[in-house]
This record gives C-alpha cells, sequence and structure tokens, in this order.
C-alpha cells in the first residue's frame, strides 16, 4: 500500500456536520473523544476547519437548507477523503421520511463510505464503523 | 559547504526528529492529565506525512505566491536559527559577533508568517486570528527582549551567544543570579505566548475562532506549518537554555544535563497548556505591558547593579 494513504488511514482528522439532527448522535459523536474511548489513540482529531479535514462525518435527516451548505463542504475537503453516515436520519431519514422537507437521503446526494445504524448509534458502534472504513479501505 | 551541511543536519534533521518527538511527549502528556490513552509514537510524523499527500485547496482570490510563501518563509528562519543555536552550542567559538540579535530576530518571524499567512488566505476567521497574532507578539516581544538582555549584561556586555555560553561555564549558569532568575521566569511566559499554546492561544483559539490564521490552510501548506510550529517547540526552550540555564555540552554525562533542563521546560509548557484557560487578548496585552514588563526591567536593573 502507498505511504500516503497509510499515513492517512492512520491519522484521520474528523469534521463534523449536523444536517439537522436532533443533537443525540452528536453528542455520541463527542463521547468518542472522552477518557472512556479516546479515538485519539488512533491518531482521529476534531478539526475545526473542513480544510483541515479527512474525514466528513455527518449526521442528520439532510433537510432542504443544510443541503447546498453540505454540498459545498464537500467540495471543500482536500482529497482524498472519506464520508461517514452516522445515526438512522443520515441513513434513510429516520422518522422524518415522509416530512416535506427532506426530500433525499443522504446517499442520493453525496457518495457515502460507511454508514453507522442507530438512533442514536453507541461509541462503541461509531468506533466499529471507523475499523470497517480503514478494513474497506485498506483492501480497495 | 559545511554550512550547508549545518544547516541540513543541524538546523533540519536534527531539530525536527527532537521537535517531532517533543510534539508527541507534549499530546502523550496532555492524553494522560485528561485520563486517556493517548496517541502512539509516530503520530506527529504521520500526521504532517499525511498532510504531505494531501491535495492543496487554494481560496478563490488569493494572492497564490503570498498564501504558499507564507509557511515557507516561517518554516525557513526556523531552520536558519536552529542552525545558529546548534553551532553555538556545539563550537561556541565559531559565533559571529550579534547572532544574540540575530537569533531573536528570526524567532520573531514565525509568527509573522503565520499573520502574513493568515491575512492572505481572505477568511474573515484568519483575519481575526491573524490581528490577535500581530497584537499578542507586540505584547510580548518587549519582555522577551529585556529578559534576553539580562545575561548579555552579565556577560560583560557581549552579543555573542558563544560568549554567553562561555561565560556561564566559568561562573555558573544565568539563572543562579537574581537577576537571571527573574528573566527566567518572564522568559518562561513569554515563550508559552510565542509558541502560542493556553493560556495565550489567543490567535488559534479552536473553540472560538477554529484554528485561527490556519483556517484555509490545508495540505502540504499546512504540513510545513505544523512542522514549525513542532521545531519551535524544541527551538524555544534550547534558546532559553543557551541564555540563562547553561546551554547543552554534547560530552558524557553533561548531555544527560542539557536533556534534562530540556524535558523539564518541556513539562512546565506541557502543564502550564493544561491547567489553564484561554485569556482575552486585551488581558494577554495587560498581563505581559505590565506585571511582565515590570519584572523584566527589574531584572535587567539588577544585572545591571551586578547581581
Amino acid at each position: 500500500m502507498d505511504i500516503r494513504l497509510k499515513a492517512l488511514l492512520k491519522s484521520l482528522w474528523v469534521y463534523h456536520l449536523s444536517t439537522g439532527s436532533c443533537n443525540n448522535c452528536d453528542i455520541e459523536v463527542l463521547d468518542c473523544l472522552t477518557p472512556r474511548y479516546d479515538i485519539e489513540r488512533f491518531g482521529m482529531l476534531p478539526a475545526g476547519s473542513i480544510k483541515h479535514a479527512d474525514l466528513l462525518l455527518i449526521t442528520g435527516s439532510c433537510n432542504r437548507q443544510s443541503v447546498a451548505r453540505m454540498k459545498r463542504l464537500y467540495e471543500q475537503v482536500p482529497r482524498p477523503c472519506f464520508v461517514v453516515a452516522i445515526g438512522e436520519c443520515a441513513l434513510s431519514r429516520g422518522m422524518f421520511i415522509h416530512s416535506y422537507n427532506c426530500p433525499q437521503p443522504l446517499d442520493r446526494i453525496i457518495p457515502v463510505d460507511v454508514y453507522i445504524p442507530g438512533c442514536p448509534p453507541k461509541p462503541e458502534a461509531i468506533i466499529a464503523g471507523m475499523v470497517k472504513l480503514l478494513e474497506k479501505v485498506k483492501n480497495k | 559547504m559545511i554550512h550547508l551541511i549545518y544547516l541540513l543536519v543541524f538546523g533540519f534533521l536534527l531539530t525536527t526528529c527532537i521537535g517531532l518527538a517533543a510534539s508527541w511527549i507534549d499530546r502523550k502528556v496532555t492524553a494522560r492529565i485528561q485520563y486517556r490513552v493517548g496517541p502512539p509514537l509516530l503520530q506527529p510524523l504521520l500526521d504532517i506525512v499525511k498532510l504531505l499527500g494531501k491535495e492543496t485547496v487554494l481560496p478563490s482570490g488569493v494572492s497564490r505566491v503570498t498564501f504558499l510563501a507564507a509557511p515557507m518563509i516561517g518554516l525557513a528562519s526556523v531552520m536558519v536559527v536552529s542552525t545558529v543555536l546548534w553551532v553555538n552550542s556545539l563550537y561556541p567559538s565559531q559565533g559571529f559577533v550579534g547572532d544574540w540579535i540575530v537569533a531573536l530576530y528570526l524567532l520573531a518571524i514565525p509568527s509573522l508568517s503565520v499573520i502574513l499567512g493568515g491575512f492572505a488566505s481572505r477568511n474573515p476567521l484568519a483575519g481575526l486570528g491573524a490581528s490577535r497574532e500581530m497584537k499578542l507578539v507586540l505584547a510580548y516581544e518587549l519582555p522577551f527582549v529585556l529578559a534576553a538582555l539580562v545575561p548579555v549584561i552579565e556577560a560583560d556586555c557581549s552579543i555573542r551567544l558563544g560568549d554567553i555560553l562561555n561565560f556561564q561555564r566559568a561562573n555558573g549558569a544565568t539563572a543562579t543570579s537574581p537577576a537571571g532568575a527573574l528573566a527566567l521566569l518572564v522568559a518562561i511566559v513569554c515563550m508559552q505566548a510565542k509558541l502560542a499554546l493556553v493560556p495565550f492561544d489567543i490567535p488559534e483559539a479552536e473553540t472560538e475562532i477554529l484554528c485561527g490564521p490556519l483556517v484555509e490552510y490545508g495540505g502540504p501548506p499546512l504540513a510545513i506549518y505544523r512542522l514549525m510550529k513542532d521545531m519551535l517547540l524544541f527551538i524555544l526552550p534550547f534558546f532559553l537554555i543557551i541564555l540563562f540555564l547553561g546551554g547543552v555540552r554534547c560530552d558524557g554525562v553533561h548531555l544527560f544535563w542539557g536533556v534534562l533542563k530540556y524535558v523539564g521546560l518541556l513539562a512546565l509548557i506541557t502543564v502550564g497548556r493544561n491547567t489553564n484557560p484561554r485569556l482575552r487578548i486585551d488581558q494577554a496585552l495587560k498581563f505581559f505591558w505590565g506585571p511582565v514588563t515590570f519584572i523584566s526591567i527589574g531584572a535587567v536593573l539588577l544585572a545591571a547593579w551586578g547581581h
């Protein structure tokens, strides 16, 4: 495997974006940084600016207001980058599936690498999803 | 030719290795203080390799040359100043008159390169961060220069780092005199601000203005900035060791003492950044132009009286 990809997989910086979630998934994402789970063990750090990010974590049901912003952010991530959908809303719009405000699920708008289901998913599930992402990229 | 080797081996390779290790120690100790496990040993290196392998995104309408040259200017000045410091501590007779001034000037350039990059990136947050960095430079530079003046006065007003080192070898470290101890205290506080670490991380305030001046940087330019900061994490304590603590000697047990001095200063930096809240820029300005400057003036006067 290419050394750049190897380094990328060991130092993923995460940009976390909520597209209209109820905030539960966001809290669970933040839990991954706490002493109990500590994802900095794997070199993952939260990035404040989208230009520093390698991984776009998306929560929420992609409502009309946020979709335009989400597309702009996705275009700004320096490549190579990955997208992870977290929570039932980001996967399939969950209970908002018939809402006037959520016309399309996330993966019809931008390509998604890993889906992490749950309402909200536990931090363990999020870390398991990250491991799946790493394995998927390694085997590709 | 020999100077080129000095620049590449001492200025770049050695400083980079020590700087990356120092950055890892800083992150690991921070993690342990917060009851976390912390990153693996090679993490700072992996971060830089990863950033070098990523795409460079230019914001629309920026001046290409300024935006991309700003990090290079900072890295270049850090390389030159680390060469000056290494050559002086390995061969004290090889320095030149006025290298104390050169080192002070070159240590100010990394901050200027961050300001340049921030203003060049056409982002309001970056502009805000850069303007805060500018105020911070104005705040800490005066006490820092005054504190650095104390060893010069004690070493019979010689502005050669080699003379300062030789003086300390003959008469004991500067920090053992009252004036030197005060000046060291001031210099440590200023070093924290120069490194832009908590409580003086006002320009980069992650929770407030994201990463401040670096908000638009990604990929290789960001890697250069990070490398520059990691190298500064070694160079600034090293400069303080040369001025106040008798320098680092590479023969036998003296090397061990040198390492111990550096690790002590690094521990102070790390503990300082983990146990303090962030100041506002006006508080920092008042702090540096008030008590810190008075203490440093007091130290200079004490040194001039011969204490």
